[in-house]
């Protein structure tokens, strides 16, 4: 277990250089920052001295050292449109993206296990055809236009929900302020969860629907029937166990990427998160903010993915984390 | 005693109510908050915006371009080349210091020293101060846009933005997308204070109780600006109620706004041009004035306004618009494509030949989709193009370059005076003056550049008018770029928002007059 770990610590770490000068390297491709933050009738050569002023005619080597130094201390540069340090400017919108991934596994979570369940159990009755149909919808309508559809019919057209923002937020400590403490913030909170929610449902559906059924054909679940056990022991205990192993294992990957789905949606709804921040930093050539961003994915993803593996070898004790030779 | 109590209560409820009528929220939504809020940083119009709600200049524009005083009560001549301005008395900053011509000063100087707007001062030599109300503002040669220029003084407070911050830089550095005391405090004699910002997600404004414009009937106490990014959802959030003005509405949803029984549109044809130039360096037909000629005739601009921007546009002949001192109205959009063919064959380019071309896509109004269409024009003249649109962020660097033979460029003029376009965008291209600055298509014509000089100095606006009109006529008949359109403005708001009488074309509307009906 620890030999694992520190082996998988190693890898992140390799991981995590490989990121920071990929994504360093890529910013000169972005355009020019000088750009985003002058005027159209700026000189040539007052935008050339504040280009020096702001370091960017530097070689790539010294810019990236400078960058290197700098992100081992902590500071992963300063935001040119925010004027903050670019990692607290993410941190900050770190909530709101979490929150809003976190409400949309909720609603995979509660719905896609009992009705994968099921559709696998029944799987020619009406219901299940009827979810069926309804999740490839669900997975080839682009988010966007969901969230759209959403917005149109139940803010303007039935006026039940706001249409976008968080609403009223609660502080909770530090920069963490959320939206499920107050009914303003929680009505705020549907549409963009279920926009959301609505790409990866129906592949949760699906996934522990196939996952379920070849259980189901499984020897030993033909045996629990011959021995007599009932039903809902059957399904839910022996069979559900099996099934959800896959199923937590695609799942890790796919909070990740959530989080990059979060861009769609958080720019429709204007919800104040990290997806929405990264989107109009790359409008603004906002290269600090960029760099730190995909940083912080980098990071989630490499810390989501060593759960997974963790969390796997917990659920099935036959998954042995040091042995992987 | 039951009947006491029942008229006090009476009174008090009375007394709410009557406070309820007074004090208004506008909820409003921009597509992008303003960067900073220091008003010298970043010349742009969110900058400008800002500035007319918590600053207040010297003059402001009129709906119908002309000035008013603000925090000038008059102004006049001293001589050719010195106006005189009489401030306001007994005007006070946020912070509650009394506003001087010594403040007028520092902020005269702090802008000859920002990158951004020292262009626009660069014709002055300096503002002088003759009393504690009095300032001279004193040009280096006779200049006409004396007074067009007096509108980008915002007066800031001195003595506010002198010192050190806690981090031990001078409050008043002009610092470009770092952490600096005036990108973050303010204190300027506007109707509106910032109470609250977050950058990116809104900002708060309350009404400056000390507002020296007593006479304003505006009635809004307090206004959040939140920014929306996608039009889809600014739109959305203005049908739903939950804003009450939205700028800019995009041409696909202005009937929508116009037909919804809760909100009122309001548009204006805008002066920011649309335009492509021609590059005579890169491709040597272009070099010819009947090729660029028949370019000229081979695109139907009309065609453009109408299906591409349902309307929202007004063909353009000119880089001037209506109300400019330039605009000639014989100058009109000339779509004849028997024209245009002819002239490629008088200039012996019957087969034609190709071309590459470059647009933004997210810069302009549909942007994208008039490249496209007018690539599809120029087929029909056998000028075949090579069309490749790209994000701002990386059509700036490429158009520096000159990357292309035909690239897109959009202008609005800063001081709402023709000379900025020519100067700009048509006079030859010259680094050490900065002329021609946006010039890609290399366009040179000495005779004209020699009339955009006299302009520059001639101070009789009868005289300045004829120069420009006949620079405009110049160009028109070298046929120096390909005019398409002026871009509308338009913006979006509640049937209780009255919104129209305090908008103008420069698009920063004047909020500290604007009346919210109950």
């Amino acid at each position: 277990m620890i030999a694992f770990l520190i082996k998988r610590i190693v890898q992140a770490i390799l991981v995590m250089f490989i990121i920071s000068l990929v994504s360093f390297s890529i910013q000169d491709n972005l355009g020019d920052p000088l750009r985003e933050l002058v005027g159209q009738s700026v000189s040539e050569e007052e935008r050339q001295a504040l280009r020096d002023q702001l370091g960017l005619n530097d070689p790539f080597l010294v810019q990236y050292g400078r960058f290197a130094v700098k992100a081992l201390h902590g500071d992963l540069g300063t935001s040119y449109f925010f004027k903050e340090p670019a990692l607290q400017v993410i941190l900050h919108k770190l909530p709101a993206t979490l929150e809003l991934v976190f409400g949309a596994t909720l609603i995979i979570v509660l719905l896609s296990v009992p009705l994968g369940v099921y559709s696998a159990i029944k799987p020619n009755s009406l219901f299940s055809r009827a979810v069926m149909g309804l999740s490839i919808i669900g997975i080839s309508v682009p988010v966007f236009l969901t969230a759209i559809g959403l917005i149109y019919l139940f803010s303007i057209y039935l006026g039940w929900m706001p249409s976008f923002g968080r609403g009223e937020t609660e502080p909770v400590f530090g920069p963490w302020e959320t939206g499920f403490l107050t009914v303003d913030g929680l009505q705020h909170l549907v549409l963009p969860c279920i926009s959301l929610a609505s790409i990866m449902l129906p592949l949760f559906i699906r996934l522990i629907r196939a996952e379920m059924m070849e259980v189901l054909q499984s020897e030993y679940v033909k045996f629990a029937w011959a021995k007599g056990l009932a039903p809902r022991r059957i399904y839910f205990l022996h069979a559900l166990k099996n099934t959800m192993l896959p199923v937590i294992t695609v799942g890790g990957v796919q909070i990740g990427t959530m989080v990059a789905y979060t861009i769609l949606t958080e720019t429709v709804f204007q919800w104040p998160g990290m997806g929405f921040l990264f989107l109009e930093a790359v409008n603004r050539v906002d290269t600090p903010l960029i760099v730190a961003y995909l940083i912080v994915v980098g990071a989630i993803f490499v810390v989501t993915n060593t759960l997974v593996d963790l969390i796997y070898g917990l659920v099935n004790p036959t998954v042995k984390l040091t042995g992987k030779k | 005693m039951m009947k006491k109590t029942v008229s006090v209560l009476a009174g008090a409820i009375l007394s709410l109510g009557m406070m309820s009528a007074q004090a208004a929220t506008l909820k409003m939504a921009y597509d992008a908050d303003p960067v900073s809020l220091d008003p010298q940083e970043q010349l742009s119009g969110g900058t400008l915006q800002l500035s007319h709600m918590v600053f207040d200049p010297l003059i402001r524009w009129t709906k119908d371009l002309d000035f008013e005083p603000r925090l000038a009560e008059s102004w006049e001549w001293v001589d050719g080349l010195t106006m005189r301005f009489h401030l306001r008395q007994g005007v006070k900053f946020h912070s509650g210091n009394e506003m001087t011509a010594q403040d007028v000063a520092f902020t005269f100087n702090r802008l000859k020293s920002s990158a951004d707007f020292k262009a626009i001062f660069e014709p002055f030599a300096e503002l002088k101060v003759v009393d504690d109300y009095t300032v001279d503002l004193v040009s280096k040669s006779p200049y006409p846009l004396i007074l067009n220029a007096a509108t980008y003084i915002f007066p800031m407070d001195s003595k506010f933005y002198t010192g050190e911050d806690e981090n031990g830089k001078p409050k008043d550095a002009i610092v470009k997308g770092g952490n600096s005391f005036a990108s973050k405090n303010e204190s300027g004699t506007g109707a509106y204070t910032v109470a609250y910002r977050q950058q990116g997600v809104k900002v708060e404004f309350k009404r400056n109780p000390n507002y020296w414009d007593t006479k304003s009937p505006g009635n809004v106490d307090d206004i959040v600006l939140t920014p929306i990014k996608e039009a889809p959802t600014r739109v959305a959030a203005l049908l739903s109620g939950d804003v009450d003005f939205i700028a800019p509405v995009p041409p696909t949803d202005l009937d929508q706004i116009r037909n919804s029984d809760r909100t009122d549109l309001v548009t204006m044809s805008g002066t920011r041009i649309i335009t492509f130039q021609l590059n005579q360096n890169r491709v040597e037909a272009f070099k010819d004035k009947r090729v660029r000629q028949a370019v000229v005739y081979a695109i139907n601009q009309k065609g453009i306004v109408d299906k591409i921007m349902k309307g929202f546009a007004t063909p353009a002949g000119q880089l001037s618009p209506k109300g400019y001192l330039g605009y000639d109205e014989s100058l009109t959009p000339r779509y004849d494509l028997e024209k245009a063919k002819q002239l490629m064959k008088e200039a012996g380019y019957e087969n034609g030949f190709s071309v590459t071309m470059m647009a933004p896509n997210n810069r302009y109004v549909n942007d994208a989709k008039i490249a496209q269409a007018v690539a599809s024009m120029l087929a029909r003249i056998n000028i075949k193009v090579d069309l490749k649109t790209v994000p701002k962020a990386q059509y700036w660097p490429a158009f520096d370059a000159r990357e292309a033979d035909i690239m897109m460029i959009g202008w609005h003029a800063d001081t709402e005076d023709s000379n900025n376009f020519y100067e700009f965008l048509t006079m030859c291209p010259n680094a050490d003056t900065g002329a021609g600055q946006y010039n890609s298509g290399n366009y040179c014509n000495p005779e004209l550049d020699k009339l955009v000089q006299a302009a520059n100095v001639e101070t009789d606006s009868a005289k300045r008018a004829e120069i420009m009109q006949s620079i405009e006529r110049g160009l028109y008949e070298d046929a120096a770029f390909v005019p398409l359109h002026w871009q509308d403005l338009a913006w979006g708001a509640g049937k209780k928002v009255d919104i129209a009488p305090v908008l103008n074309v420069m698009n920063f509307p004047y909020l500290g007059d604007l009346v919210i009906k109950e």
